[in-house]
C-alpha cells in the first residue's frame, strides 16, 4: 500500500529544500522571530528574574512552536493546490501509486521539517533566549508534531476547497491566523466574550494550546489526555471531511 | 494479433454535458491506434475511461482483460501514461522523476540510465523539470511511460505545442516504441500527426465515433476525389483532356489545367492522354484528398474550427 513512499518523501523533502525562500522561509523565520521577540520583551530578565513574565516563560516559545506548524501547515496546502492544477497530482494517480501514499509523504516531509525547525529554535534559544529554555524537550517534540498533524487535517479540508492554487496562501492564512486570537495564547479562553468561547472550543489549536503549554512547563502526559483526545478527534473528524470533498484534478 | 483494448458502448457525462457517447472500438495487439478529432470531442475523456482515471456511466472497457476502474492498480502496473498538459513538480530532476517513477512499479523497471539516453536526455539528468524545454518535457513524459516495460502505451496529444523539428522528433520515438512490440494508443487533432503515425485511425466527433479505419483507407473510401494540375503549351489540351471520361476540367488560362475526377484510375487516365497524344507538359501535381478532407466530409467542419 505505501509503495514508494519512502521515495517520494526523500524526493519531496529535496525539492522543497531547492525552493527559493523554502528552507529560510519555514526554518530560519520562526526560529529568528522568536529570539528577536524573545530578546525585546525579555530584556534584562534572567532564569532567576523575581515574576518573570510568563508570555516569556511558556507563550513566546509555544506561540513560535505553533508558527512553525501553522507555517507548514499553510506551505502544505499551497502545494496541493499548486500540484492540482498543474496536474502534478493527476500525473502521479496516473501510477500504481496511492492517493493516500502521495498526501502521506507530504504530511512526513511536513512533521520533518517542523521537528528540525523546532530543534534549531531549542538549540538557539539554549544559548540567546533571556531566560534560556528549560522543557522537556523530547516530550514537547512529540507534543508539537501531535498537534501538527492535527493541524495538517484542518489544512486538507482547506486544500480540498481553494479553487485555486492562487488563493491557497491567503485563505489559509485568513482561517488560521485568526484562531491564534482565541486559542487562549494571548487571553485566557474563559475571559472571552461567549460567541468565541464557543468558537475556541471547536478549534483544534486551543487544544494544541494547552497541550504544549502543559508540556513545556512540565506537564505529565496523563494531565492532558482529553486535549489529545480532542487533536485527534479533530484528525479523524476533518480527515472524514477531506476524503469525501478532495478534489484530484 | 488479439485486441487488447475492447471499448464497448462507453459513456460519460459531466453533467448536462455528453462528453462521450456509445464509443465502442478495438485496439489490436502491436498497432498504433489514434483517437482523432478536434478539441471538446471526447478523446481525452474516452482515454482516461481506459485509463481507469475515470469511470464511465455506462458501457464495458476491457484493457489487457482487465477491467479499468476496478482493477486500477493491476491495470497501472502494465501500461505506460502521457496525460494531456501534465506537469511535474517544477524543481524534480529528471534522474529523479525516472529514478521515482522506477520505484513505483512492482516489477523490474527498465535501466532509467539507458532510457534517458534513447530519449536524448542524458545531458539534461540533472537539469529541474521547469527548466525543460517543451519538447525535453515531453521526451520525459515518454520515459516515464515507458519505464515499466509496458504492454500498452497511451499517449495524449503528445506533440501539441511543440515546433515541427521536436514534433517530427516525437514521432520517430512512437515509431520506436511500436518496433519494441508495444501497443500505442494515442489522441490527436493534429491530422498530420494521425497520417504519418496510426496504423488505424477512430475519427471522434462530439463524442460519437464517426468511422474507424486505416488513413489510406479512410481516404479513399470518403474522399475518392482526385486533382491533377497541369501546364502545356498544347492548343488542343482542353479539348483532349475533356474526352477522359468522368472528369472535370478547368482551364485557368495561360496553359494551366485542373482536371478533377474520382477513383484511384484518374492520374493514369490523365498520363495515358498525354502520351498519346504526345503533349509537351511544363508542370504536372496531382493533389490528393487526406484526412483532413475526410474529417471535413464526414462532420462537416474542418477540425480547426
Amino acid at each position: 500500500m505505501l509503495h514508494g513512499l519512502w521515495k517520494l518523501t526523500w524526493i519531496e523533502l529535496k525539492i522543497f529544500m531547492r525552493e527559493p525562500l523554502g528552507a529560510i522561509g519555514t526554518i530560519l523565520v520562526p526560529v529568528v522571530i522568536f529570539l528577536v521577540i524573545g530578546r525585546t520583551v525579555g530584556r534584562g530578565l534572567t532564569p532567576q528574574s523575581v515574576g518573570v513574565n510568563s508570555f516569556v516563560r511558556v507563550g513566546l516559545p509555544v506561540l513560535a512552536s505553533l508558527l512553525i506548524a501553522v507555517s507548514a501547515v499553510l506551505s502544505l496546502v499551497t502545494i496541493i493546490s499548486i500540484y492540482r492544477e498543474g496536474g502534478i497530482l493527476k500525473r502521479l494517480r496516473a501510477t500504481p501509486l496511492r492517493p493516500q501514499t502521495i498526501l502521506t509523504a507530504h504530511v512526513i516531509v511536513k512533521l520533518i521539517l517542523t521537528a528540525a525547525t523546532l530543534l534549531l529554535m531549542i538549540l538557539a534559544g539554549k544559548r540567546y533566549y533571556p531566560i534560556g529554555v528549560h522543557a522537556p524537550l523530547f516530550s514537547f517534540t512529540v507534543a508539537l508534531l501531535i498537534s501538527t498533524w492535527s493541524i495538517l487535517s484542518v489544512g486538507f479540508v482547506i486544500a480540498s476547497i481553494v479553487p485555486t492554487a492562487r488563493f491557497a496562501q491567503p485563505i489559509g492564512a485568513v482561517i488560521f491566523y485568526p484562531m491564534f486570537a482565541v486559542c487562549g495564547l494571548f487571553v485566557p479562553v474563559t475571559s472571552l466574550p461567549p460567541v468565541f468561547h464557543a468558537l475556541s472550543r471547536v478549534l483544534p489549536l486551543t487544544y494544541a494550546v494547552r497541550l504544549l503549554q502543559g508540556i513545556w512547563t512540565g506537564d505529565l502526559w496523563s494531565t492532558h489526555i482529553g486535549d489529545l483526545a480532542a487533536l485527534a478527534l479533530g484528525f479523524v473528524v476533518c480527515t472524514a471531511i477531506s476524503a469525501k470533498v478532495f478534489r484530484w484534478e | 494479433m488479439g485486441s487488447v483494448i475492447q471499448v464497448s458502448k462507453v459513456r460519460k457525462t459531466y453533467g448536462a454535458t455528453v462528453a462521450v457517447d456509445e464509443v465502442s472500438f478495438e485496439v489490436q495487439d502491436g498497432e498504433i491506434f489514434g483517437l482523432i478529432g478536434p478539441n471538446g470531442a471526447g478523446k481525452t475523456t474516452t482515454m482516461e475511461c481506459i485509463e481507469g482515471l475515470r469511470k464511465p456511466d455506462s458501457g464495458t472497457i476491457s484493457v489487457l482483460g482487465l477491467d479499468p476502474f476496478r482493477q486500477v492498480y493491476k491495470l497501472q502496473e502494465r501500461i505506460g501514461v502521457q496525460l494531456q498538459q501534465a506537469q511535474l513538480q517544477k524543481r524534480i530532476k529528471v534522474w529523479e522523476a525516472v529514478d521515482l517513477w522506477a520505484s513505483l512499479y512492482r516489477k523490474n523497471a527498465v535501466d532509467g540510465e539507458r532510457l534517458l539516453e534513447q530519449l536524448g536526455l542524458t545531458d539534461k539528468r540533472n537539469a529541474w523539470f521547469m527548466n525543460l524545454s517543451g519538447g525535453q518535457k515531453q521526451r520525459l513524459f515518454i520515459a516515464l511511460a515507458l519505464i515499466n516495460d509496458p504492454e500498452v502505451v497511451f499517449l495524449d496529444e503528445l506533440t501539441t505545442g511543440l515546433d515541427p523539428q521536436a514534433r517530427r522528433a516525437i514521432w520517430e520515438l512512437v515509431r520506436g516504441i511500436r518496433e519494441r512490440g508495444k501497443t500505442v494508443f494515442l489522441t490527436t487533432h493534429l491530422m498530420e500527426e494521425a497520417e504519418r503515425l496510426c496504423d488505424r485511425v477512430a475519427i471522434i466527433e462530439a463524442g460519437r465515433i464517426v468511422d474507424i479505419d486505416s488513413p489510406e483507407k479512410l481516404v479513399s473510401r470518403h474522399c475518392p476525389e482526385r486533382t491533377v494540375v497541369l501546364a502545356t503549351d498544347d492548343p488542343n489540351a482542353e479539348e483532349r483532356f475533356r474526352s477522359i471520361p468522368g472528369v472535370e476540367v478547368e482551364n485557368s488560362g495561360d496553359g494551366r489545367f485542373i482536371i478533377c475526377g474520382r477513383g484511384e484510375e484518374l492520374v493514369t487516365e490523365v498520363i495515358r492522354c498525354l502520351s498519346e497524344n504526345r503533349m509537351r507538359v511544363t508542370d504536372f501535381r496531382t493533389i490528393l484528398p487526406n484526412l483532413e478532407d475526410v474529417f471535413l466530409k464526414l462532420t462537416g467542419h474542418s477540425i480547426r474550427e
